[in-house]
């Protein structure tokens, strides 16, 4: 069997493992917060395919998320549309953004396409602040539909958001074994260079944007059904944008592990954090992990790892 | 002499007022060692950045074997067969030397296998770098690294290669192992066009030399026609 194949049995056995968990119908907190934890792994591997593979940094994480739960919200409200088709929809309409902000590095680089993609967050808050039809500054209650399986919404959606999450890691990590993976790591090693080896540095990066903004999409598509109100200040909500970044840079952002094992870990911990201490502690948490990793492990739990065995 | 392989025709580039290159005109035939020399600031990387594409012209037309290439990005010139080295050496820091050359071999080198293993272990040990080809570009000296920057630009497979100051601040003997390698890959085949300050080195080995001053072609002719020229020697030493 081919490298593809078994890691697509190994996918179709975690969705397995999650549908096996959901019907345990144990404690509805593990799937409440389960699904948290999994939406980051969507999130922190959507955000390194652009930021950790190809090197630009996205600020503008909320941007995509929200719009991906706006779009949901949208449809919901407008034809009452069936969750699979949110999800998509969700994720296209964030793609399109993608490649948008893709064209913006054709003369934004470093920092200044950051800012950029931070602004971009910041513009489209104001604008659905002012959209009336999807709630506006006010918010939007959102009706989930009646008799879901595993007897609670929330414990579907766990099994959903697992599905989603295999999916995303999937596609980054054929992604990044693939001739697209091994163009990316030479632009972003070497912009310049790359482009005069052959590599067709904007096609890719246009795909990296372009995938990266559509699974950030994706994440957020399913999130009006899990907080059944949705309000501009908790869709674009600063969360996103650090722990997009903070996760991956935790775990490592070469491979598509580095922000499964951040996402785990720092999704778990802030769950953990929130429940014993205070749920305003979470950020600082976050943002003093990510110090120490930076300033200690610059190049993640993975670097590390593969310091101390010495290769 | 067939056509010539690279014609750049009347080249413009400026720089807001600036003219770094004026009019510029100049044909390097199939197979020729060509060298383009100048004092710092006349425009020779400028020129090789508009044929290699890094830069666009603002005028003229820059044709390579029979393709006009004035408006292709530069991996498209690439895979037509220009490649080049940097006068400041910008590998990919994050991979092996080897895997340094797959890039080009994957991308413009026509061998989409995972990184064509074998070619680039030929190509290292052509250039003489087999023995780095794990380590990381960090780890290379600075012959090493220029090594690395041809090494990568011969993995391109190209037809032109140029040669941006290789030399720069090596040593006499590092000088010479370099020159061999040029020599040994225009004995293959590879059009070459060498920039370069040392003049023992672009003397040797260019069969034609154009000198840039200012923007604007002044010389062009043999190693000995131009070291005989009293334009260049005027440019080079004022008046």
């Amino acid at each position: 069997m081919t490298r593809m194949g078994w890691s697509v049995l190994v996918g179709i056995a975690v969705i397995a493992a999650g549908i096996g968990l959901a019907s345990l119908r144990v404690n509805p907190y593990v799937y409440f917060a389960g699904y948290v934890i999994l939406q980051y792994v969507v999130i922190a591997t959507a955000w390194n395919i652009l930021g950790g593979y190809a090197g630009y940094v996205n600020f503008g994480t909320p941007a995509f998320f929200a719009l991906g739960a706006y779009a949901a919200v949208f449809l919901i409200r407008s034809i009452k549309a069936p969750l699979p088709v949110l999800i998509v929809a969700g994720g296209l309409v964030a793609a399109l953004l993608g490649l948008g902000i893709g064209y913006l590095t054709l003369r934004l680089r470093g920092t200044f396409f950051s800012i950029a993609t931070l602004a971009l967050s910041v513009v489209l808050q104001t604008m659905i602040i002012n959209w009336e039809y999807v709630g506006g500054s006010r918010g939007i209650s959102v009706l989930r539909p009646s008799g879901p399986p595993f007897g609670s919404y929330v414990t579907f959606l766990f099994t959903v958001m697992v599905a989603l999450a295999v999916v995303a890691v999937l596609a980054a990590r054929f992604i990044e074994r693939s001739w697209i993976g091994r163009g990316l790591a030479a632009l972003r090693d070497n912009e310049e260079a790359a482009e005069c080896m052959g590599v067709p540095t904007l096609r890719l990066k246009l795909f990296a944007t372009t995938v990266s903004g559509f699974f950030l999409g994706v994440a957020g598509a399913p999130f009006p059904y899990y907080v059944t109100f949705v309000e501009p200040n908790s869709a674009f909500a600063l969360d996103y944008a650090v722990n997009a970044l903070a996760m991956p840079m935790i775990g490592g952002t070469t491979s598509w592990v580095g922000p499964v094992v951040g996402a785990v870990l720092l999704g778990t911990a802030s769950q953990v954090a929130t429940v014993t201490i205070s749920s305003e502690l979470n950020l600082l948490i976050v943002g003093v992990v990510l110090v120490a990793f930076v300033v200690l492990a610059p190049e993640g739990l993975v670097g590390l790892v593969r310091r101390l065995r010495g290769r | 002499m067939a056509n010539p392989l690279l014609e750049v025709d009347g080249v413009v580039k400026r720089f807001g007022g600036f003219t770094a290159l004026n009019r510029v005109t100049l044909h390097v035939k199939a197979g020729e060692r060509f060298g383009l020399i100048g004092p710092n600031g006349s425009g020779k990387t400028t020129l090789i950045n508009c044929v290699a594409g890094s830069l666009r012209a603002d005028e003229g037309r820059i044709v390579f074997d029979g393709t006009d290439v004035t408006g292709l990005p530069p991996h498209r010139r690439t895979r037509l067969g220009i490649a080049r080295s940097f006068q400041i050496p910008k590998p990919f820091t994050s991979m092996s030397v080897l895997d340094n050359l797959g890039i080009p071999l994957e991308y413009a080198g026509h061998a989409r296998s995972e990184g064509g293993g074998a070619e680039a272990r030929e190509i290292l040990k052509e250039i003489g770098l087999d023995a780095k080809a794990h380590l990381r570009p960090a780890g290379l000296t600075q012959i090493e690294m220029r090594k690395l920057e041809l090494a990568r630009a011969m993995a391109a497979r190209p037809k032109l290669l140029i040669s941006d100051e290789a030399m720069a601040g090596l040593s006499s003997a590092e000088v010479d192992d370099i020159l061999a390698i040029l020599f040994r890959l225009n004995a293959q085949g590879i059009t070459i066009i060498m920039i370069e300050h040392i003049m023992r080195a672009v003397m040797r080995f260019s069969q034609r030399v154009v000198v840039l001053d200012a923007g604007e072609r002044i010389a062009e002719g043999t190693p000995d026609e131009i070291v005989r020229n009293p334009a260049v020697e005027k440019a080079y030493l004022g008046e």
